[in-house]
C-alpha cells in the first residue's frame, strides 16, 4: 500500500489544469506518465533532487487508471482530495449536485469504520 | 497592550459567495435567508471595531503537503495572497490580497515557542478558503492586515483536541500581552459534522444533525470540559469524515475561555452541512 503515493497524484493533478483534463481524457496514459515522470519528483526540490523509491502497486494503478473512487476510497486515499479531483473532472457532466450525489451513492455500502487514511 | 475586541468562530462554507452573488435563476432558493444571517454576523465584528485580524484555519492541500506537514503554523509575511485555482474552479472564489501584522505574528511565534507550542512558520503563505471565506462574510472589504494561524485537522496523526483548546487559551494570552494600542479580533472557522468524499455527503442536512445540535451547545455556552469529555480524535470519525474541522471551534472555545456564553448565536441548516456562528465580546457587548 502506497496511500502517500495515490494522494501525491490526486494533489499534483488537482493543482494543474491541463493535467485534470490529461487525465479526464486519457486516464491510462496519465497515469503511466505520471508515474514515471513524476512520482518520484519532490515537489519543493530541483528536478535533479528526485527520490528512488516511490511506485503504485498494481491495484493501485487500477484504481486510478479506472477512474474508481470508491476503490480509491477503499485503499485509504485522502477522501478531500479524490472529490475535488473527481468533481472538477466530472461535474460538467451532470446537472447540479447530481454527480457529488451519486459518488455518494456509490459508496453507501460502506460502513464505519472507514479505511484509514492516516500516511 | 493590545485589546481583545472580540472572538468570532464560524463555519467556512466556500458555496456562500457564489450563492450571495448569484442572481435570477441561478440563485439557490436559500440564498437571501443566508445573506441575511450573514449580514447579522457581518455587524458583530464591525461593533467591535478591530484593527488586526488573527485568522485561524486549515490549508486543505494547498500549500501544505505531506512531505513537509506542519501542525500549527503561524504566516508572518507582509501580504497574502489568497485563494486557489481548485477554489476558483468548484466555488467561483476570487483572488484576494490581504495585509499582514508582522509584528503580531513575531510575537505569537516567540511568545508562543516560549509557552511549549513547537509552531511552524511561513514567510510566504498563500492562503485559502478557510480563512478567506470568513473575510469574505465578515469583512468583505479586506482591509485590515491580518495574522494567519493554520492548524492540522486534515492529514493525521492530527493533534489531540485538549490542544487545540490549549492553543486557543495561549493565543488569547499572547494577544492581550502584545505591546501596542490595536484591537484584536480573532477569528477561527471550522466545521460541525461534515463528510467529504464518503457515502454521507451532500445529504439533505449535516450528516449528524444530533452531533450539530449538541456541538452548538457546547460552543454557545462555553462548555470547554463537557466538550472534551465527549470528544476525541477517534469520536469525531463518527459524526463524519471530516468532522476533525471542529477542533478549530474547539481552539476558538479556548480563546473565549471556559463558561464564556457567546453574545451571539445563530445557526442555519443546510444541504450537505449546518452552519453556525458565534460571536463573544470580552469586555462585554459594545455600545
Amino acid at each position: 500500500m502506497s496511500r502517500y503515493l495515490l494522494d501525491k497524484f490526486l494533489f499534483t493533478v488537482d493543482r494543474d489544469p491541463a493535467l485534470v483534463e490529461r487525465y479526464r481524457e486519457d486516464p491510462a496514459g496519465t497515469v503511466a506518465w505520471w508515474e514515471a515522470e513524476m512520482a518520484n519528483t519532490i515537489l519543493n526540490c530541483t528536478p535533479a533532487e528526485k527520490s528512488t523509491w516511490l511506485e503504485f502497486t498494481e491495484d493501485e494503478r487500477r484504481a486510478l487508471r479506472e477512474h474508481d473512487h470508491v476503490t480509491l476510497f477503499e485503499m485509504g486515499a485522502h477522501p478531500f482530495l479524490t472529490l475535488t479531483l473527481f468533481i472538477a473532472m466530472f461535474e460538467r457532466d451532470h446537472g447540479p449536485l447530481e454527480y457529488q450525489k451519486a459518488y455518494g451513492k456509490a459508496m453507501e455500502h460502506l460502513t464505519l469504520p472507514y479505511p484509514d487514511i492516516s500516511t | 497592550m493590545a485589546e481583545l475586541a472580540a472572538v468570532i468562530a464560524s463555519t467556512h462554507h466556500p458555496f456562500y459567495y457564489r450563492a450571495s452573488t448569484a442572481t435570477g435563476a441561478d440563485r439557490p432558493p436559500f440564498a437571501d435567508e443566508w445573506v441575511a444571517k450573514i449580514e447579522r454576523f457581518r455587524e458583530t465584528l464591525t461593533r467591535a471595531e478591530p484593527d488586526v485580524l488573527v485568522m485561524v484555519g486549515s490549508d486543505h492541500f494547498h500549500q501544505l503537503w505531506l512531505d513537509n506537514m506542519p501542525q500549527f503554523l503561524v504566516g508572518k509575511a507582509p501580504f497574502f495572497d489568497a485563494n486557489w485555482y481548485n477554489e476558483e474552479r468548484e466555488f467561483g472564489l476570487p483572488r484576494m490580497t490581504l495585509r499582514g501584522e508582522e509584528d503580531l505574528a513575531a510575537h505569537l511565534l516567540r511568545d508562543g515557542l516560549d509557552r511549549d507550542f513547537d509552531l511552524a512558520f511561513s514567510n510566504e503563505l498563500r492562503i485559502d478558503h478557510s480563512i478567506t471565506c470568513p473575510i469574505i462574510t465578515l469583512r468583505p472589504q479586506a482591509d485590515l492586515p491580518i495574522v494567519p494561524v493554520y492548524t492540522n485537522i486534515f492529514a493525521p496523526p492530527l493533534p489531540q483536541p485538549r490542544r487545540f483548546v490549549a492553543l486557543g487559551r495561549a493565543i488569547r494570552e499572547m494577544v492581550e500581552s502584545w505591546e501596542s494600542d490595536e484591537r484584536v479580533a480573532v477569528i477561527g472557522t471550522g466545521h460541525l459534522s461534515l463528510e467529504l468524499g464518503g457515502p454521507r455527503q451532500f445529504g439533505e442536512h449535516g450528516p449528524d444533525p444530533e452531533f450539530d445540535r449538541r456541538a452548538v451547545e457546547w460552543i454557545a455556552s462555553g462548555d470547554i470540559e463537557g466538550c472534551l469529555a465527549e470528544v476525541s480524535l477517534e469520536s469525531l470519525h463518527h459524526p463524519g469524515n471530516a468532522t476533525h474541522g471542529f477542533m478549530d471551534f474547539m481552539l476558538m472555545m479556548g480563546v473565549a475561555g471556559e463558561g464564556a456564553k457567546a453574545d451571539h448565536v445563530d445557526t442555519l441548516d443546510l444541504f450537505h452541512t449546518m452552519e453556525a456562528y458565534f460571536t463573544w465580546y470580552p469586555d462585554g457587548v459594545p455600545a
